[in-house]
């Protein structure tokens, strides 16, 4: 048994660039605004990262191949930059990569950096693209909501719930986003909705509607991670350290074996209970603070509270409506506005999650600040369909929680 | 002795309604009302020659063990491919053995009756599944948009009477040009409809119906059933007339329901009518094209039950009055599709020979060891409990019911047809896929319906004029 990754590496310094339509800016320019922020708030020098990973899930229509344009952008001194790419989990992955860099010893500052542009396609949603080879022979090449939309009706089959219900307390998860993204000045949608805008929106994908899809924008998030005790050199007080950081893949028993219903993510339940087991948590909904997940789709969310063991299987609808997940609710879920609100540009939004659970423990996220101090964060960062996936779950609190 | 051994047909299931067709073109040829009565067949975007093809095989093999066939071959004019043959296709799909002989003809109008002739002179050596196949190409606005349909139809030519024996057979062969399509045109041009009745069928039908009744030993009075596809009404009446064969044996044409279906319509034809004809009815079957080719068969006591035979899918039909929808399905109108459409359809040919059993033939694997039925096979099997490696036999999967497991209408991803229905099936006896839904409607979708495969276009490749096939579900009757 590994003895993981809780508390061996700090995060030194975090940045976030404000997501959105960047008409006005390339990808380069989006990792900018973020990396500054991050070196700043660091308060080290460019030339003290020893080792850099950058995450992008659509190179091939933005920055292009390999870690040069991070590495160019940033102008980092030619130390090693990994391109990684796991579908929408990407950018935790590009924070593992740093994380375990550090853990390691084989670097005491480490760099992630995630960026996407999307918004050079032409056209809205995310772009078509192949899935390999094999895949676009015989795979379906749906949309994201209309992957993700399958969801429901197995949900629905499985806990017997009436499809108005459902759609209520679907609508209940981006009525609440909105909300909070209405708080943040770096979120790409900012303006409340209410419940029977959602409900009355037009169909994209039976039964998701406009507003249970989260926006594709453009953005980059990034982290810079050392150790504790290097940290503590650096000046640094009140740190936030990695509890548990954790990645489960499919491996084809969603899509090819048999037992898989299609109403959950095996790989989030998989991933969320090697990270509580790393991170020392035995009762996730009393210990976790509050929750960046996955919500790419309003549906996305509700499963993904179960499959986090937070609500109690074929509970979520309950906890959903009962506000469980509201800003001011018992574990609030995006408090940041999630993927629906602050956006998705996918490489980056791993980080951005991890950014908001920082400044959350930190007491730094202004007006959308938990009253009470938040001590553990979750991040859940998934890739891909719910029948073959990436499912990456991150955790980070106080030093010592 | 050879004979029918079984039979099968495939219509689409979208019916034009006619009238739709006369209300768009009124204002410009308002005389089109005359022909506005009914609905005709036409095929989905996601279908041709050869999708019709495999469904019209799979109806006529349905229950039949596949290896006893010998040869098979695909008649069309309209088949996607000039050059990769449309036949070898169908053969991959229905997953025939390699050393199946296969062949395409085409060239005219009769080739589905010359293809029958010829499967009658070579089914000695082993039975011939002969199969024919048309997607009608006609100008918007043209009389054989109104009257024509797409459809195929699919023949067991075998040794021994099976439920049709052979009697007799005869060809007439003549330039006779009532019609065209030059290489490289779309549609054809033809020449005036009384001349084709007075010089053409009046003279090439008798002649070739009176060879094969002589062949046959046969008197005309001893026919029972009389078909002879022809889009002008009282055509086939008058050459029966002509011929000396009851008026009562004219058999309908389908012109109400389907249209007439080019190739494919003399073999639809005689498949309705071993339907239904009782044991000792002598049935005369002639296509016209080129020329006249007729056989003779009688029908036997023995049953040979389609899947579902021609009035099974005249009754699997929807009712479209969008006259948009087949222009668009057709090609004969260029649509603003989005840019999501733009997506590059390249097909790596190297992977399609690599893994045609799986794409073509949607061949699965089952472990040998522990019984697990997975799609796609593969090297490691997907058995959480147990990861055999190299275990894996050939398992098909195309004739297996699937049950829905999950699903969306998708109105975002690029289709022809929104919503785009998909989501992923069980198989009944295992094995499960992520599938495109095709002929659904949306009240068809809910967890746990039962569905079938059929084989469809998967996409096509407009930029280098290829296209990908595949399998799709589709609501099991």
């Amino acid at each position: 048994m590994p003895t993981g990754i809780k508390d061996k590496v700090a995060i030194l310094g975090m940045g976030c660039a404000k997501f959105g339509e960047r008409w006005d800016a390339d990808a380069d320019s989006l990792m900018v605004e973020a990396y500054l922020e991050a070196l700043s708030d660091a308060g080290i020098e460019t030339s003290m990262i020893d080792a850099a990973w950058l995450s992008v899930a659509f190179d091939a229509i933005n920055i292009g191949p390999s870690g040069i344009p991070a590495s160019m952008a940033l102008r980092l001194p030619n130390v090693p930059v990994t391109k990684v790419e796991n579908y929408c989990a990407s950018g935790t992955e590009a924070f593992r990569g740093a994380v375990y860099a550090v853990a390691s010893g084989a670097a005491d500052i480490a760099l992630a950096i995630g960026v996407e542009k999307l918004k050079d396609t032409g056209y809205g949603g995310l772009p078509v693209r192949t899935r390999g080879t094999t895949f676009d022979m015989i795979g379906v090449v749906g949309s994201a909501p209309g992957n993700f939309a399958q969801l429901a009706g197995a949900y629905r089959a499985r806990h017997n719930v009436a499809p108005e219900d459902l759609k209520r307390a679907m609508a209940h998860v981006s009525v609440k986003s909105h909300a909070n993204g209405a708080k943040n000045p770096k979120a790409h949608l900012r303006k409340a909705i209410d419940m029977d805008t959602v409900l009355n929106a037009p169909m994209i994908a039976e039964p998701l509607g406009l507003f249970d899809c989260c926006g594709v924008s453009d953005g980059a998030a990034c982290a810079i991670v050392t150790t504790p005790e290097i940290a503590r050199g650096l000046g640094k007080t009140d740190l936030v350290t990695v509890k548990a950081l954790q990645l489960a893949t499919s491996n084809g028993w969603e899509l090819q074996g048999s037992g898989w219903d299609g109403s959950y993510f095996h790989t989030t339940r998989v991933a969320a209970e090697r990270a509580y087991r790393e991170a020392g948590i035995t009762d996730p909904r009393n210990q976790i603070s509050l929750m960046e997940v996955h919500d790419c789709f309003s549906v996305t969310e509700l499963v993904t509270m179960e499959d986090l063991h937070i609500s109690p299987e074929g509970g979520a609808v309950k906890d959903v409506l009962d506000g469980v997940f509201d800003a001011d609710g018992k574990i609030p879920c995006q408090i940041d506005g999630g993927l629906k609100c602050f956006g998705h540009p996918i490489g980056a939004s791993g980080l951005r999650m991890i950014y908001e659970n920082y400044l959350q423990i930190l007491g730094r996220a202004g007006p959308r600040q938990r009253v009470d101090q938040p001590v553990l964060g979750l991040s859940h960062n998934l890739g891909g369909m719910p029948n073959q996936n990436v499912s990456a779950v991150a955790i980070v609190g106080l030093e010592g929680a | 002795m050879v004979g029918i051994a079984a039979f099968g047909a495939y219509i689409p299931r979208l019916r034009l309604q006619r009238a739709s067709i006369a209300a768009a073109h009124a204002w410009f040829n308002p005389a089109l009302k005359g022909l506005a009565k009914g609905e005709r067949s036409f095929a989905s975007w996601d279908e041709d020659v050869v999708t019709m093809a495999v469904e019209a095989a799979r109806d006529c093999l349905d229950g039949r063990d596949r290896a006893e066939i010998a040869s098979l071959s695909l008649a069309s004019t309209t088949a996607p491919f000039a050059d990769r043959q449309n036949a070898g296709i169908v053969k991959e799909a229905l997953n025939l053995d390699d050393a199946v002989s296969t062949f395409d003809l085409g060239g005219s109008q009769r080739a589905g009756v010359s293809g029958l002739i010829q499967a009658i002179r070579a089914a000695a050596c082993g039975p011939v599944l002969c199969i024919a196949s048309e997607k009608r190409a006609t100008r918007p606005g043209s009389e054989g948009e109104m009257t024509s349909g797409d459809g195929a139809a699919a023949l067991l030519v075998a040794p021994g009477e099976g439920v049709a024996r052979h009697l007799g057979d005869h060809s007439v062969s003549a330039d006779f040009v009532d019609h065209f399509r030059g290489e490289g045109e779309k549609f054809d041009y033809g020449w005036e409809a009384r001349w084709i009745r007075d010089e053409g069928y009046a003279r090439l039908v008798p002649k070739a119906v009176a060879g094969a009744l002589a062949k046959a030993g046969l008197a005309a009075g001893d026919i029972d059933r009389f078909i002879l596809p022809a889009p002008m009404r009282g055509v086939a009446e008058a050459m029966a007339k002509a011929a000396g064969i009851r008026p009562e044996a004219v058999a309908d044409g389908l012109a109400a329901t389907v249209g007439e279906t080019g190739v494919a319509h003399p073999l639809l034809m005689l498949a309705h009518a071993l339907e239904q004809a009782k044991a000792g009815e002598r049935v005369l079957v002639a296509g016209f094209g080129s020329g006249c080719d007729v056989v003779i068969f009688e029908r036997t006591a023995a049953t040979a039950a389609p899947r579902l035979g021609v009035s099974g899918w005249l009754a699997r039909r929807k009712a479209d009055a969008n006259y948009m929808k087949y222009l668009v399905f057709n090609g004969l109108i260029d649509i603003e599709r989005g840019m999501r459409a733009e997506f590059d359809q390249k097909q790596p040919l190297t992977a399609l020979w690599r893994n045609r059993k799986t794409v073509l033939g949607l061949v699965g694997g089952r472990c040998t060891k522990t019984g697990t039925i997975q799609f796609p096979k593969t090297d490691i099997s997907v058995n959480p409990n147990d990861r055999s490696v190299g275990t894996q036999e050939d398992h098909p999967l195309a004739d297996r019911l699937a049950r829905i497991l999950t699903y969306t209408a998708d109105r975002l991803t690029y289709t022809l047809d929104p919503p785009a229905h998909y989501g992923m099936v069980e198989f009944e006896e295992g094995g499960r896929m992520n599938a495109e839904f095709c002929d659904v409607e949306p009240e068809d979708v809910e967890v746990g319906r039962l569905m079938r495969m059929m084989f469809r276009i998967k996409a096509i490749d407009e930029q280098r004029g290829f296209r990908r096939y595949f399998w799709k579900a589709a609501p099991a009757d």
